[in-house]
């Protein structure tokens, strides 16, 4: 071995320091995130990801098929395709879309490598640094990661028990227009909102539109849940009311999010600029998932087996509201979706589900803290669970464990006299956690 | 002689992420060095895993918890198989900020620790916290660090500057574990010197100075590459310098640590203070003890795998160690 004696290093560890963008400004490592590597371990109950459970799926005759797609239509289906997706596969989703009430022409679908990367391109053509993106409050958190990521500001709409509360949409738009603000467009997730599971009701829904189209407000609708009510049938989307409404729409939870196939829905012009984004972003989206989605649908059946996901994951549901109304302390609330995957719960107050969180991974259960779904700090009460991947069984024992920690902080709170005023010590939380 | 490394990493820890990362750098390292790695998490497989290696050398690279608390390192003792680092006994009350403090005070006479009290959950709970905390308030002064016991990567700290925000800082110091400590805070130049004893005996490697971008060496600025300065060997007059590598060694002397070591201190007016000691050093890319090595001209690679040697002789009887 060489010699111990030093030579002075001066170092950060990354030469590029001063040279990112500035967008990248909030892209650091955070403890919160860190977590969550725990959360992946069998021990601990997860209810933090937005997995989708398809192990129900007919993986064997799935394969067979794949194997006779590759022995006929290998060489196409492996080959680059139309930067606006395959004309089969826009198709198929013009069919699928029909099921929500939407009637659409194929040649306004463009193809994205799932409904995450129609979120970009959607910012992408309409964001310009500093422009404003009206969100429920909460949102989406991947869908705030690609606004930020854009330098866009985003401006929260107060919700109730039926989504978007119309008035505030206006005096929002009004007001944010008045003080000089370019507000691009409404990104609204009207089924089965992530976090929150709240859904628009159709009146609700008119009444969100005919404030955008009062006000010239662009509306991106994201339905990646709609086909996943529980009981009764979907509720029209609001594309279905409005063709300017632009719509995204996925495969990952009505099937499988391993081929990363979702789609936007646009008018005319705006898909002539969807798609030419999407030919600079990736030349052409994949077009074996493609070939294999369009297998599926074609040879499936995929509203059966939606069916049965809608099965699947009402026990699911089931388990975790009668594990909160079981194990949840007074003074805690909870959302009851009817779809989706996701419940939002608000802890007594004074509670943090950030500063909670270490305590609730003790007790080896994991939840994504209600902070992550907020441009603006807000959402400390709250925490979003996920009722998707876990087994009912384990769902019901991770809201136990939930209980008894947030049992414990409460008690902790009492010992120290912690009210809602008290306050706190600063956290670096960090960036919202990746999951979706 | 094998040459076969089971490098564990990961465990149940609330630092699974940056146990992880330290095993595959670890594990690499021993790879470019001619070693057989088997990477292994801690889990009801693990001495199963350890069974069906053939003569195996075990390198702990677990963060927190049941890795660096001794608990891991008694078993290997159970089953006979050589690991690199410390002991159970001794990993336990290193590991231990409530215990550790007071140890290194008494036996490594002549150096400086912070004044600092430890208090389980269930003292404020029975006796009142409002009486302790003013009592804290009192005797350790403002501002202050409040701590978990046991606990790593700077989780759970806080800075506390006055007494309203002294029990929302407890409280989430025991959102980690069951004892949190109250210290003084300590304003000074931020330093770590790692010890290494490649069976010739403990030394100390340069002091690596830790200058945060933020102003505060927190979970983000220790593991997000550019957020922190860092400078090796650090910028202090060579008879300071010398203080922080007599302070190092006598902490790893007085809590009889063997291997490696990391003890994180602060120089305040020229003479350094003792923060706390790591039985399993950060070893990613952006951690302290290969920051060290590499600022000594050495190999980082070498030295997992004089480790390694280190540990074998000693199972084996051939070394000085």
């Amino acid at each position: 071995m060489s010699s111990l004696e030093p030579s002075r290093r001066d170092t950060r560890l990354d030469p590029y320091i001063d040279q990112y963008a500035d967008r990248t400004g909030s892209m650091t490592v955070s403890a919160v995130r860190a977590l969550f590597a725990v959360a992946n371990r069998p021990e601990v109950v997860s209810l933090a990801g937005g997995m989708p459970n398809i192990a129900d799926l007919p993986l064997a005759d799935l394969g067979a098929s794949f194997d006779d797609l590759v022995r006929t239509h290998g060489v196409q289906a492996m080959q680059y395709g139309s930067g606006q997706g395959e004309l089969f596969m826009r198709e198929k989703i013009v069919e699928v879309m029909a099921e929500e009430a939407i009637a659409a022409n194929a040649d306004d679908v463009v193809i994205t490598c799932g409904s995450q990367q129609a979120l970009d391109l959607v910012t992408r053509i309409f964001i310009d640094p500093g422009d404003v993106i009206l969100a429920e409050a909460p949102s989406y958190v991947g869908a705030m990661g690609t606004f930020n990521a854009y330098q866009a500001q985003i401006h929260h709409v107060e919700m109730d028990d039926q989504g978007l509360v119309p008035e505030a949409l206006r005096q929002a738009i009004v007001s944010l227009r008045a003080a000089g603000r370019a507000v691009k467009f409404l990104y609204t997730i009207p089924n089965f909102n992530n976090p929150t599971g709240i859904t628009q009701p159709l009146e609700r829904r008119r009444e969100v539109l005919a404030v955008c189209q009062e006000l010239g407000l662009v509306v991106v609708e994201d339905n990646p849940y709609g086909l996943l009510t529980i009981e009764g049938e979907p509720i029209d989307a609001m594309r279905s009311m409005d063709d300017q409404v632009i719509y995204l729409g996925s495969f990952s939870k009505t099937f499988a999010p391993g081929f990363r196939v979702g789609w936007v829905l646009a008018p005319h012009a705006v898909r002539e600029r969807l798609t030419i984004a999407q030919e600079a972003a990736v030349l052409s989206p994949p077009v074996f998932s493609q070939f294999a989605i369009t297998n599926y649908l074609e040879n499936f059946d995929w509203r059966g087996q939606i069916d049965s996901f809608r099965g699947m994951y009402q026990a699911r549901r089931d388990a975790m509201l009668e594990g909160l109304a079981a194990h949840m302390p007074p003074g805690t609330t909870w959302t009851t979706p009817n779809g989706g995957f996701f419940v939002w719960v608000t802890l007594p107050e004074g509670l943090d589900s950030q500063a909670l969180l270490p305590r609730a991974v003790n007790e080896r259960v994991a939840y994504v803290p209600g902070t992550a779904f907020y441009a603006d700090g807000f959402g400390s009460r709250n925490m979003r669970l996920s009722y998707c991947f876990p087994t009912a069984e384990r769902i019901y024992e991770g809201t136990r464990r939930l209980g008894k920690a947030i049992a414990d902080e409460l008690e902790m709170h009492a010992t120290f006299g912690l009210g809602p005023d008290v306050a706190r010590h600063t956290r670096n939380i960090g960036p919202a956690p990746d999951i979706s | 002689m094998s040459d076969n490394v089971i490098v564990l990493a990961g465990g149940l820890s609330h630092e699974r992420d940056v146990s992880l990362r330290s095993g595959r750098r670890v594990a690499q390292a021993l790879r470019d060095t001619g070693h057989t790695v088997l990477e292994a998490d801690v889990n009801a497989s693990l001495i199963d895993t350890i069974a069906s290696v053939d003569d195996p050398v075990v390198f702990p690279v677990l963060h927190g918890g049941a890795g660096e608390d001794g608990a891991l390192r008694s078993v290997f003792d159970l089953l006979g198989v050589p690991y690199v680092g410390s002991t159970g006994p001794a990993s336990r009350i290193a590991f231990d900020k409530a215990v550790a403090t007071p140890v290194v005070a008494v036996r490594a006479a002549g150096f400086r620790t912070p004044r600092q009290s430890s208090l389980p959950h269930d003292m404020f709970r029975e006796l009142g916290a409002a009486n302790l905390i003013a009592a804290l308030g009192d005797q350790i002064g403002f501002p202050m660090m409040v701590k978990p016991a046991r606990s790593g990567s700077a989780l759970g700290c806080a800075k506390v500057a006055g007494a309203s925000e002294l029990p929302a800082a407890i409280v989430a110091a025991f959102s980690y574990g069951e004892i949190a400590i109250v210290e003084e805070f300590i304003e000074g130049v931020e330093v770590a010197v790692s010890v290494i004893d490649l069976g010739d005996g403990p030394r100390a490697l340069p002091a690596v100075e830790i200058q945060p971008r933020s102003g505060v060496y927190d979970y983000t600025a220790r593991y997000t590459a550019g957020e922190t300065r860092f400078v090796t060997p650090a910028d202090l007059p060579a008879d300071q310098a010398d203080r922080c590598a007599e302070l190092a060694l006598a902490a790893h002397g007085a809590l009889g640590l063997r291997d490696l070591s990391r003890t994180d201190m602060i120089v305040c007016d020229g003479e350094p203070v003792f923060l706390e000691v790591n039985v399993a050093p950060g070893m990613t890319d952006t951690s302290l003890l290969p920051l060290a090595i590499e600022a000594s001209d050495a190999s980082f690679a070498d030295v997992c795998s004089a480790l390694v040697t280190v540990a074998r002789r000693r199972a084996t009887g051939t070394g000085t160690a």
